[in-house]
Formats: structure tokens, C-alpha cells, sequence
């Protein structure tokens, strides 16, 4: 069997979807764990996934934002505050 | 100190023996420029009839996802004091049991970085401190952890657990209440914190049938206490409730939705192979009659309030089970069922919606159980479940 792919890699995967998708689709955890089965198959797991979220999350890279759902997206100045 | 807006209108919701929340914000707003802006605003609204917030967005604290409702008023130029009015979700001690010294830290701690204003507590269970702004939102945090709390979920996480007060006062509980909401709350910190569901997930615990949380309306799983065995009677008392003039046959028997007792004026008898476990018969004669000994709980599952579609009840998912820490088979199931509703699961879909639209006998297949008749409350009411002919005993 296959290596499994690291937290980091994970990462910096979810991160260029969350950097493409910005302002176009909003994206939840589960579309980012779904994105990472379709790119790495069986080499990722759910914990895996998990981990690699809180360190976009608690490195301040991503963020975050509850529009009715709760999303992860790139840090911004949100139009509310305004 | 500066003159409180004129508020015609909510002027009335002060009138009446019953406290109101406009006295306690126009207290509030004796020092507060927040509360005083709210009261202004809030007369607006009652006069246009329109709300003036807009919710949601980014705010929060470094590293959670949860626990912190951002709030703005669309009218910041007129309620300056209120442009930013967050709301923070904090964690309940299970039971809601508090010293006054922790209830005093958490005032003070509000008083200093919001506006003060608290709900004791919110439907989900949380203490609701109402009205803050984005820069005093890790203070704030970084207090309120100092003494011991931590923010409770919201969005698309699961719920702050609540329980009711189970056996620390009430002697119906069927379970250690207390005990299980507080297991469940710190095993499962990171689905608390870090939104990765479809939608928001609720547990509450109830001790007994009377369900003092509600958890059969409100939780995604409601874990409630019940019995197995017979209700343990005290003729004596019984006897002594009827010469003391309870109309027994009129309050009692009658309103049994087992249709499970007879009583002959000298006797009660049940057939406690058709209780319903409702607790009416107990609630009417609490000396005389009581739960049984073999005690534990029934899972239920899916009951929401109405949002995105209309309100649910729970239904049986285990019929009886025997709750003892660490609850491992609990645990098993609600992330055999997570990952499930995570994966299939559509956008802002409760799990009862799920359950719904996927059919309960799929789900109870997806997820390894087997249907019960428990599940059913008459034959064929459930069409999605399906018994092959060489399953009957």
C-alpha cells in the first residue's frame, strides 16, 4: 500500500482549493476532505484531514466564517463590518 | 451620564408583575453606551417593524470555529456603540449548577470587555453573553478561560451537550445525566469547536421520560432515561392518596396512553408489559409509585425545531441501553453515524432530514443496526422498514 500523505501536504493542498474556490464557492470541511479523496484516494484519511484543517485554521491562513453553514475561507475584511 | 433614548414602545414591555429585559437593559445602560444604543435601536425596529442586525460572518477566536455569533447592526452611523454587538456562546457546567463566585467572575469578566448584558441561558443551553466587539473578543476568551470556561458550539458543529439536573436533585433520574453531558462535552472537543458537519448536532440528556430538557423536540440525540422492569408501587400510599381524595380512575387510569392499570378502589394493578413508561401515573403519585430498578436509557434520534425545514421528533434508535463510563459504545455509534451524515449528508441537513431522505431502514443499514419494533409505533406506520418473511420468530 501506498505512503499515507502527510498533515502538511494535506495542508497545503486543502489551501490551494480554499485560495482558488475564494469569492467563487464557499467551502466546508467535508467538501475539503471530499477534494483530498478525490486528489490522494486512499493515502488520506479523515484524521488526517482533520489535522491538516486546524493547522490552516490555527496558523491564521484560513478562517472560519458562518454564512447559515459554517465555511472555511481565506482571511478578508467581511462586508457586514463595513 | 448621558440621557436614555425615549422608547414609547418598549415602555410597555415593562408593564405587568413579571420582570422584563427592557429594565434590565435601561439599567444597563445607566453606564453603558452599548445598552443605551440598543434600546434606541431597538425602539426603531418595534416603530418600522424591521430588524436591524445582519449575523454571521468571520469573527472568533485563534483556532475555533465555534461559539462566537457575529453581529452588526445595518445602522452604525445613528448606534455607533453597537456597529460590532458579537455574541459569545459559553459552555455550561452540566446541570447548569454554579457557585456564585463563578457566576460573579463570568459578570465581571462581561461587564469589562461587553456590554454586560447576559441570557440565562439560551435554548441550546449555553450562557449567552450578549454584545461585544470584534478586538475584545480573545480577551474576553482568554478570561473566561482563566476561571475555568470555555466557549460552548454554533454553526455547523456539534452543540453544547445539556443535561437536565439528573441525579444530583431529582430522584426519577434513570441515569447519571450529569455524568454523561460532561463525558460527551470533553471526549468530543474538537467536533465542539472545529465545525466539520453538514449542520449543527445537539445531545441532550434527560434523566427520565418526563424530559425536563426536551430532548425528544430539540436534540439531533436525545438520550433518555427509562426502566425496564415493573413500577415499583406502595399500596399503602396508594390507598392513602385515594382517602385523601386523588379521583385515582379519573386522573390516573384514565389518562394511561398504555391502558396499562385498573384500579377497584382498594387496588392498583398494572400490566407492566404494556407501560408506555410516560410517567403520568408517577408524576400524579409520586410516594406511592416509582421507576423500576433495572434502569437506563433509550437513544432517540433526529428531532430538530424548524429552520430550513419543519420541526421533527426523535425517534428510537436503541431502545434500551445501559449507560456506564466511559460510554464507549455511545461513542462508536455517534461516529459511525458522523461520518455517515458528514459524507452523504447535503448542505445545512439535519440529521433527521438525512434520516429522512435516505430512508430510516437505509440509514439503520448504512450504520450496522438492526430494526427493532421499538422503532415503529403500529405496524406498517414505517414504510421504510421491510422484515423478510424468515425474520419473524
Amino acid at each position: 500500500m501506498a505512503d499515507k500523505v502527510s498533515v502538511d501536504e494535506v495542508a497545503e493542498a486543502m489551501y490551494k482549493q480554499v485560495a482558488s474556490a475564494q469569492g467563487v464557492k464557499k467551502l466546508k470541511p467535508g467538501d475539503l476532505n471530499k477534494m483530498m479523496a478525490e486528489i490522494y484516494g486512499d493515502r488520506v484519511d479523515r484524521d488526517t484531514c482533520k489535522l491538516a484543517i486546524r493547522k490552516l485554521i490555527e496558523s491564521s491562513r484560513c478562517v472560519y466564517t458562518y454564512f447559515g453553514g459554517s465555511y472555511i475561507e481565506l482571511p478578508h475584511r467581511e462586508s457586514a463590518e463595513n | 451620564m448621558a440621557e436614555l433614548p425615549k422608547t414609547p414602545l418598549l415602555d410597555e414591555l415593562e408593564k405587568g408583575p413579571w420582570p422584563s429585559f427592557v429594565t434590565e437593559i435601561k439599567e444597563a445602560a445607566k453606564h453603558k453606551a452599548s445598552s443605551r444604543d440598543l434600546l434606541g435601536l431597538l425602539e426603531r425596529s418595534y416603530r418600522e417593524r424591521l430588524g436591524h442586525w445582519k449575523h454571521g460572518g468571520i469573527v472568533g477566536v485563534l483556532g475555533y470555529g465555534g461559539g462566537v455569533i457575529g453581529r452588526y447592526t445595518d445602522l452604525p452611523q445613528d448606534f455607533p456603540a453597537i456597529s460590532h454587538f458579537h455574541t459569545m456562546r459559553i459552555n455550561q457546567p452540566p446541570g447548569w449548577f454554579y457557585t456564585s463566585k463563578a457566576l460573579r467572575q463570568i459578570c465581571d469578566i462581561w461587564e469589562e470587555h461587553g456590554s454586560g448584558l447576559t441570557n440565562m441561558h439560551g435554548s441550546t443551553g449555553d450562557i449567552i453573553l450578549l454584545g461585544t466587539t470584534t478586538p475584545e473578543l480573545e480577551p474576553t476568551f482568554q478570561a473566561l478561560c482563566a476561571v475555568g470556561f470555555d466557549l460552548g458550539g454554533s454553526g455547523s458543529d456539534m452543540r453544547t451537550p445539556s443535561s437536565c439536573v439528573g441525579p444530583a436533585r431529582c430522584e426519577w433520574a434513570c441515569y447519571d445525566t450529569l455524568g454523561l453531558a460532561h463525558d460527551l462535552t470533553i471526549t468530543f472537543q474538537d467536533e465542539l469547536h472545529r465545525p466539520m458537519f453538514p449542520y449543527k448536532f445537539k445531545f441532550k440528556c434527560s434523566g427520565c421520560p418526563n424530559d425536563c430538557v426536551a430532548a425528544v423536540a430539540r436534540a439531533d440525540m436525545s438520550i433518555i432515561g427509562t426502566w425496564r422492569d415493573d413500577i415499583k408501587v406502595d399500596h399503602a400510599k396508594v390507598k392513602e392518596y385515594a382517602d385523601k381524595g386523588l379521583d385515582i380512575e379519573r386522573t390516573v387510569i384514565r389518562n394511561c396512553p398504555g391502558k396499562c392499570m385498573e384500579w377497584d378502589g382498594a387496588t392498583l394493578a398494572i400490566d407492566n408489559s404494556a407501560c408506555r413508561k410516560c410517567m403520568h401515573c408517577i408524576n400524579v403519585m409520586p410516594k406511592a409509585l416509582r421507576p423500576g430498578d433495572d434502569r437506563g436509557a433509550t437513544i432517540l434520534i433526529g428531532s430538530k425545531a424548524p429552520i430550513v425545514e419543519g420541526a421533527l421528533l426523535s425517534s428510537v434508535l436503541i431502545p434500551f441501553w445501559k449507560p456506564e463510563p466511559p460510554y464507549e459504545d455511545l461513542k462508536d455509534l455517534v461516529r459511525t453515524i458522523w461520518d455517515l451524515w458528514a459524507e452523504e449528508g447535503k448542505n445545512r441537513e439535519r440529521v433527521g432530514e438525512f434520516i429522512q431522505r435516505v430512508g430510516l431502514g437505509n440509514f439503520l443499514s448504512a450504520i450496522g443496526l438492526d430494526p427493532e419494533a421499538e422503532m415503529v409505533a403500529h405496524p406498517r406506520e414505517n414504510p421504510y422498514i421491510f422484515y423478510a418473511v424468515g425474520d419473524k420468530e
